[in-house]
């Protein structure tokens, strides 16, 4: 009985509050980081189709990096590292704008980007060479055949990944909570502190989590049964 | 960043060892080890499982597989600190916690590279032992699990940067891994945090990118071996284990 109790008293008044506003800098963290890595995916995609090995092995020294050094450790290259090589005054601008969101967002955004390209290029090469033939002899350039030919179908052929990526983003948001944002990991945290209820607390959380981690797998198979009868066409 | 490196190199390679707890880049090293050596029976448990005729016995497997599959890695951690103690009586070390939670997040992962070469491996060769009079066990231990494995080397080894870099979050619970040394130097320093977590990360891109190189090349040499052996049975697609959501 004393487990529920406690349970009711989390979830009202000023600790209600503060899971909300956990629960939301989380999705926010999540949401905005997501879009912004596939934009720059497709961007390093891009780059890396231009021939020529000095882009290539830019790009892959990126994605090598992104893949073989920790999450939580790119996050402190981040917050504590890069802010040293910065002019006081910027330094200044995004302290008083909220730092350790901007740069949460930061390495969450290049660290997903790095995946994502990497997953977007393997359905890239999944593509026959015939679709780029002839989109330019249709007489697109070559900037059109990769936006209205060549990315759609990449997009559609590495699907399954791009949702594991996804759902990799939204585990990873957690380790914000190690440069200080104040997401649900970290609130939970505090909450705990405050109230010596760790199950509850943690039950609160894991019960976000699970139901977040559910929600994009679910969205997964129902893509990938969307996309087989769109093959199947 | 050379005499940073003059000057704590041993701290970020070995900890405060020998005059104090061993520490650095080989306690990541060692608990990655640990880790995966420990949850290799639990992730052949639930491979056995997942592949098994009898509906209980996948279906439970399958929730564990999807309920750690679904929660971050530092969540775990938190949770195991919490239940431990509470389960057992004891207070457990920074360490030991970091490696049951990482034996209880590989079990699910891990499991699934089990499962993935289990179904990999031709049907025609379980059908075979079964009518030579082989039981599921020897089956299993003489036939089919040596091939899968073998085939999974190189996906055991990716599981195995996987843990490398997940070590890392052993830092927020206070284990003096290399990480946790990179935050000591720093608050020596205090001047030069760029120049420390860049470091850091050079210490983990040459164990990882180094590891990756190796599974790459196991791989290969791998595949290779098994289109020799593809002329003589037709039917042995390789299948890929899916690894929903892992942590990066």
């Amino acid at each position: 009985m004393s487990i529920f109790n406690g349970f009711a008293s989390l979830l009202q008044g000023d600790y209600l509050h503060a899971f909300l506003g956990g629960m939301a800098l989380t999705l926010e963290l999540f949401v905005i980081s997501a879009v912004l890595a596939f934009l720059l995916a497709c961007v390093l995609m891009a780059i890396r189709l231009v021939p020529g090995r000095a882009t290539d092995v830019l790009v892959s020294a990126y994605v090598e990096y992104h893949r073989n050094v920790p999450s939580l450790v790119q996050l402190f290259v981040w917050y504590f590292g890069v802010p040293q090589l910065l002019p006081a005054s910027t330094q200044n601008l995004i302290n008083d704008n909220g730092g350790e969101v901007i740069f949460a967002i930061i390495a969450l955004t290049l660290n997903a980007a790095a995946y994502v390209s990497e997953d977007l290029r393997s359905g890239f090469r999944s593509l026959p060479s015939g679709q780029t033939e002839a989109s330019r002899a249709l007489g697109l350039g070559y900037v059109q055949t990769l936006r209205k030919v060549l990315i759609p179908q990449a997009i559609w052929a590495s699907a399954p990944s791009l949702v594991n990526q996804t759902l990799g983003l939204f585990k990873t948001t957690a380790l914000a909570m190690a440069i200080g944002t104040a997401e649900l990991m970290y609130i939970t945290r505090q909450i705990e502190g405050e109230t010596y209820m760790t199950f509850q607390t943690f039950a609160v959380a894991s019960l976000f989590y699970l139901l977040g981690s559910w929600a994009i797998m679910l969205c997964g198979s129902l893509l990938q049964q969307r996309n087989q009868s769109r093959m199947a066409r | 960043m050379l005499d940073i490196l003059h000057d704590y190199g041993p701290l970020l390679l070995i900890g405060q060892y020998p005059q104090g707890p061993l520490g650095g880049l080989a306690l990541t090293i060692i608990l990655a080890l640990v880790s995966l050596i420990a949850s290799f029976p639990i992730a052949i448990c639930i491979g056995l499982a997942r592949t098994s005729s009898i509906a209980p016995l996948r279906n439970a497997a399958l929730a564990y597989t999807y309920v750690v599959r679904a929660i971050p890695l530092l969540l775990l951690i938190f949770w195991t600190y919490f239940v431990i103690p509470l389960v057992t009586g004891y207070n457990i070390s920074g360490t030991v916690t970091m490696v049951v939670a990482l034996v209880v997040y590989e079990g699910a992962y891990l499991g699934e590279v089990v499962r993935a070469g289990i179904n990999a491996v031709p049907k025609g060769q379980v059908e075979a032992a079964r009518a030579m009079g082989m039981s599921y066990s020897q089956c299993m231990r003489k036939v089919v699990l040596p091939q899968a494995l073998f085939n999974m080397l190189p996906s055991i080894l990716n599981q195995f940067i996987m843990i490398t870099k997940n070590t890392s979050l052993a830092y927020l619970i206070g284990t003096q891994e290399v990480t946790f040394a990179a935050y000591q130097i720093n608050n020596q320093l205090l001047t030069q945090p760029f120049q420390v977590y860049a470091l850091l990360a050079g210490f983990y891109f040459v164990l990882c990118f180094s590891l990756s190189r190796l599974a790459n090349w196991l791989e290969r040499s791998i595949e290779r071996k098994r289109a020799g052996v593809a002329s003589h049975r037709t039917n042995s697609e390789a299948e890929q284990p899916v690894l929903l959501g892992q942590a990066k």
